[in-house]
């Protein structure tokens, strides 16, 4: 009896201790995520503009979705809900995660694979491999912007000395290359991240189960897609939820590689138009408040789909 | 004695302080902000010695991207954080609506020098009787043209968009013909931006159709005029532009041009003195003229831009801010900027100038270009400007790429301004 008091005052004690070792982080976050997030929602339930952050008045759900009856006694629908240039800034943000998340997963897995065989000058090559992603986004957008130009551009230059091009291509400047141009970029950008995550998720694999397989005589692409594959899964899985918050909320790349035009404008894009460029900070508030409901849905859904699969596979 | 020797100590420290202090207040180092399009930072650099020699200041240069709109959504967050880092903000035109709440008015200050620049110019930076910025420099388009490759296919200068059109294509393919490869016929600025709706809104109102809003609000961008200058203008890229130009700003064109690769060029008079530097290709090579008419339309159209200086109502350092600003909208440093950059005055006596006609020749032809440029919407549309312009611009150039057709377009542009607009600007 005794003895079990003093072990649950000991928890207590280690609790607390724990509490004081977090605290500082959880200020931390909480002022430089928790807080900002919380006004710029407060901001979009308001009539707030940039030019009196403290004027705002609350106007409840009108930034996102109000309803409007003119004289005439015909009814519009106005907010970014139904407002068309926002839902066209999601479907290229989606369209642009997706692609490029899945082929940074595909190359970065590939390279990984690579870099996990033993051969001379690995760490060399391992850190060769991460210099894409150690520029800054700004830098390697504008070099890639001066390599893609349509007049003095050496992609053109080559693509045209070699015969596959009569012309150079406007690649930024042309509505259907755009976004390719983007993808190429952000795809060589970001797959050294990706190769890097999965390579540390190959090492955790076992080397036994390998040996085991080869004295079974079993077939390499029968190992990949049996043992390789599910035991590097988790790993796999952070990394793509990690890219995926990455490429929702793209910004940078895009606002300096391309023109400003509703072929590449993300969510990002148009809600810092909106906050800053336009007089409509409130309006703003609300893209931002939808960008993040957005990011965690697609988190919510991706961790619910994985462990759904994970417990499917624990039963076989 | 001792008492004595206290008090002379007492005194000295007294002054000592005072001394420092008073130097801290007379010496200030101030900060000015502005966009670095080709060499405004060393064109600053020569400008403001005479006043940092005279004053006992200093001022270092903030330079920014060369995007006005990339500039004003910089300087609208500074502003919005009451920044005081900052003491004066290089503004352009069309920002006085905008940003007037957050600088000081300068009426009192200019009261000697507002009356020596042209009255249209002090009256757009001008917002409820408050003088927010003064100006420093004015700025009208013109289109820049290859003499020598003119004359060597016996082509004319064009006077109509329609001529220009067919004269560039003929240029361009002979000149293709005989191996120059890289030739274009045109460049200009046609990426989606704030530039864009400057070129644009020449193509229409010279064509006659209108000026988007009209000074007394009316949308009138919905035309047969506009939508004929902009199916012409939606010609281009591609046959005698780089499809490249839909992504193009001023010193991509300019990058270009000097390079010796355009037969014309739509620029600022910025690019006159740069074109003729020891570097350029195209070194007396060129000459300027007026922009082209079009669709039958007799009256050319240059839209009004220009930079003026503003005091941030957070700056520390006002009376200084205040005596640089009144330097820099003087005549004396109007005058230089004039001789070294080919900025066009807004100082109506230096158009007369006997040094600035024997040095920047253009300048003194620029007065009647300038005096019939067409300002942008921004005086109606007040804080809306910024997004009637981006929907303006975004029009434009889906409108360029081929995504819809300049009917459906400007059909379009029309009704979003009008909801934009809703009972009154």
């Amino acid at each position: 009896m005794f003895n079990f008091s003093k072990e649950l005052d000991l928890e207590a004690q280690r609790r607390r201790a724990a509490f004081y070792f977090l605290a500082p982080m959880i200020i931390a976050l909480f002022c430089v995520a928790a807080w900002p997030l919380l006004r710029t929602i407060y901001f979009s339930f308001t009539d707030t503009s940039l030019t009196n952050l403290y004027g705002g008045e609350w106007i409840g759900f009108d930034n996102y979705l109000q309803r409007r009856e003119l004289s005439s006694g015909r009814v519009i629908w106005r907010g970014t809900l139904v407002d068309p240039a926002w839902w066209n800034a999601v479907w290229n943000t989606v369209r642009f995660s997706v692609i490029s998340v899945f082929f940074e997963t595909v190359f970065g897995l590939g390279i990984a694979l690579v870099l996990n065989a033993e051969f001379r000058g690995r760490g060399w090559v391992r850190a060769a491999i991460l210099i894409p992603w150690a520029i800054p986004t700004i830098v390697s957008a504008k070099m890639w912007a001066w390599m893609l130009n349509d007049q003095f551009g050496i992609i053109n230059d080559i693509l045209v000395r070699i015969g596959i091009l009569e012309r150079g291509i406007a690649w930024t400047a042309s509505i259907d290359t755009a976004m390719t141009a983007v993808l190429i970029v952000d795809i060589w950008k970001t797959t050294p991240f990706m190769a890097l995550l999965c390579l540390a998720g190959l090492q955790m694999i076992p080397r036994d189960i390998y040996e085991a397989a080869k004295i079974d005589g079993v077939h390499p692409l029968k190992v990949f897609w049996k043992i390789t594959l599910p035991l590097v899964r988790p790993a796999l899985m952070v990394a793509v939820i990690f890219r995926m918050l990455d490429a929702l909320r793209i910004f940078d790349l895009i606002y300096v590689l391309t023109p400003n035009s509703k072929a590449t404008k993300t969510m990002s894009v148009i809600s810092r138009e909106n906050l800053i460029d336009f007089d409509k900070f409130a309006y703003g508030s609300a893209q931002s408040t939808l960008l993040f409901a957005i990011i965690a849905i697609f988190v919510s859904l991706y961790i619910w789909l994985g462990k759904v699969n994970l417990s499917g596979e624990g039963n076989q | 004695m001792k008492s004595l020797k206290l008090i002379s100590i007492r005194s000295f420290l007294a002054t000592l302080i005072l001394s420092i202090g008073g130097s801290m207040a007379s010496a200030a180092e101030l900060k000015y902000v502005s966009g670095a399009v080709g060499n405004a930072i060393e064109v600053f650099q020569t400008l403001v010695k005479p006043w940092e020699e005279a004053t006992g200041h200093t001022v270092t240069l903030v330079p920014m991207p060369a995007s006005t709109t990339d500039q004003f959504g910089q300087y609208r967050l500074w502003l919005a954080a009451g920044n005081a880092d900052i003491d004066l903000y290089q503004t352009d035109v069309i920002w006085a609506p905008q940003l007037a709440d957050q600088f000081i008015d300068l009426t009192e200050h200019a009261q000697d020098l507002s009356p020596l620049h042209f009255p249209s110019i002090i009256e757009s930076q001008t917002v409820d009787g408050k003088l927010v910025a003064l100006p420093i420099f004015t700025d009208a388009p013109a289109l820049y043209y290859r003499k020598d490759l003119l004359e060597k296919h016996g082509q004319p200068v064009p006077s109509t968009w329609e001529q220009l059109t067919e004269v560039a294509q003929i240029v361009q393919d002979a000149e293709r013909s005989e191996g120059n490869d890289d030739i274009w016929g045109f460049v200009w600025q046609g990426n989606a931006y704030e530039g864009l709706t400057c070129d644009a809104l020449e193509w229409v109102k010279s064509f006659g159709g209108g000026q988007i809003v009209e000074p007394d609000g009316t949308i009138s961008i919905n035309n047969p005029q506009a939508i004929a200058a902009l199916e012409l203008a939606s010609t281009w890229p591609g046959t005698i532009s780089p499809p490249g130009v839909l992504a193009y700003q001023e010193e991509e064109a300019r990058g270009v041009w000097q390079t010796g690769n355009a037969v014309f060029m739509r620029n600022w008079p910025y690019a006159y003195s740069l074109g003729n530097g020891d570097d350029s290709a195209v070194k007396g090579l060129f000459e300027v003229t007026t922009l082209p008419t079009g669709g039958g339309h007799d009256t050319s159209a240059a839209t009004l831009g220009g930079w003026n200086v503003a005091v941030s109502k957070y700056s520390e350092n006002q009376e200084a801010a205040i005596s640089l600003a009144r330097y820099l909208a003087g005549p004396e440093a109007q005058k230089t900027r004039t001789l070294v950059a080919s900025n066009l005055p807004t100082i109506i006596s230096l158009y007369e100038d006997a040094d600035i006609a024997r040095e920047q020749p253009i300048i003194p032809r620029w007065k009647d270009v300038f005096l019939q440029a067409v300002p942008r919407p921004s005086a109606p549309t007040k804080v809306k400007y910024n997004e009637v312009s981006a929907k303006f611009w975004s029009a434009v150039h889906n409108t360029l790429s081929g995504d819809g057709s300049a009917a459906e377009n400007l059909e379009l542009l029309e009704f979003e301004l009008e909801e934009l607009k809703g009972s009154g600007w």
